[in-house]
């Protein structure tokens, strides 16, 4: 079976270890945990990833400027990424999505739509 | 003999093989054809002799449409076990649904309530606190309060979408806040915002064995959070226990902490 890479990129254990028990229910995937935007960029550029989960408000690097370095990247630009934010004004989303995020969540999240929208960005059943 | 005459007897032998050929396709199709004839006179002599016999044809008649009659019990036994079926689908599905949800209320419960006894470093319980808050319940602005010594004020010890010290003290069994705490009912009223700080929308208070310890007050919602749901209503419930034993311990871990170097430090000037 192929195995998925999943990156969360999340500076709150909470939300993290949620996002966690979510996508456990997708088979065959592996996730990594990132606890902000530069550790996020660290580890999505040494390894390789199938879809990314970014937070929007983190400290060191937020989730903004991770994304537009992802789409900057060569290498990086065509990985699935999913915003999962608390911010949930227009701008904010429209700011997201033109910077390159494929999909817009906000807090406080659904599980079964983050599932909903991790399988169909990886396209598996 | 010339070249001619052998061209005009291969053509003869041709046209003969032909023409034999020819013969005996028409021999076989004459033979197909007597065949059938032969065939077509058995059918016809039995139809006759079937609508001749009027009790054979009856008791077939009568036969087939017992076998109708049979037929179309079964098919209504079967539509009927059909329509059957699809309801247990249908309420199988809604089940699914329900399960489905409740396994996702529980997740948050649990990550909620995991996180909270993970810890006992005081501002890291309070994170803790504020992050289930944000990010489970959807508040933009809240407060956390907790109980004075004298269990007289409750004075806010962190704060999220407001400075914390815009938040006002509140005394315990006076207003929404202190009333809630007093009698440690959670208190939420219909309403996503609140510009009064002196009036939540939400009261949690937090007690540990019927005696309270703080509270958190929910000021607003997230703009996309329109309303409370049930689960909203289990995270008070599990926040006003497990928050609350979170920070007691915490408190008494670090009170317990700040008396055992007071005393290491007694022993170390009496021995040294």
């Amino acid at each position: 079976m192929e195995k998925h890479r999943v990156l969360i990129v999340e500076d709150s254990p909470t939300m993290r270890q949620l996002l966690v028990f979510a996508l456990r229910r997708l088979r065959g995937v592996e996730i990594v945990e990132a606890q902000d935007g530069m550790d996020g960029l660290r580890k999505v550029s040494s390894d390789h990833y199938d879809i990314a989960l970014i937070d929007i408000n983190m400290p060191v690097m937020d989730g903004l400027k991770l994304i537009r370095l992802i789409r900057g990247e060569d290498a990086l630009k065509d990985i699935p990424i999913v915003v999962i934010t608390t911010e949930g004004a227009r701008e904010d989303r429209d700011r997201a999505l033109a910077l390159g995020a494929n999909e817009y969540l906000t807090k406080p999240i659904q599980a079964n739509r983050v599932l909903s929208v991790v399988r169909s960005l990886l396209k598996v059943g | 003999m010339s070249g001619d005459d052998q061209k005009r007897t291969d053509r003869a032998e041709e046209f003969v093989q032909l023409f034999n050929r020819g013969a005996e396709f028409t021999r076989e199709i004459i033979r197909e054809n007597e065949r059938l004839r032969v065939e077509l006179v058995r059918i016809r002599d039995r139809q006759e002799s079937a609508a001749q016999n009027p009790r054979d044809w009856s008791k077939l008649r009568q036969e087939l449409l017992e076998r109708i009659q049979s037929l179309e019990r079964e098919c209504t036994t079967v539509r009927e076990r059909l329509d059957q079926v699809e309801q247990e689908n249908s309420d199988f599905a809604q089940r699914y649904v329900e399960v489905e949800e409740e396994n996702n209320n529980l997740a948050n419960l649990y990550v909620a309530s995991y996180q909270l006894h993970s810890t006992l470093d005081l501002d890291e319980v309070l994170k803790i606190i504020m992050e289930i808050v944000i990010n489970l319940v959807g508040a933009e602005v809240f407060a956390v309060y907790v109980l004075d010594d004298d269990a007289e004020e409750l004075a806010p010890v962190a704060a999220e979408g407001l400075e914390l010290a815009r938040f006002p003290k509140a005394r315990l069994g006076s207003g929404i806040l202190g009333k809630a705490v007093a009698s440690s009912e959670a208190t939420c009223w219909n309403t996503t915002s609140s510009r009064d700080l002196t009036q939540p929308i939400v009261c949690v208070p937090l007690s540990v064995q019927d005696r309270p310890i703080g509270a958190i007050a929910i000021y607003s919602l997230l703009q996309q959070k329109d309303g409370f749901s049930p689960l909203d209503h289990e995270l008070f419930n599990m926040l006003g226990g497990h928050a609350a034993t979170a920070l007691f311990a915490a408190r008494l871990y670090s009170q317990s902490e700040r008396k055992l170097n007071t005393i290491q430090g007694f022993i170390d000037l009496l021995t040294n």
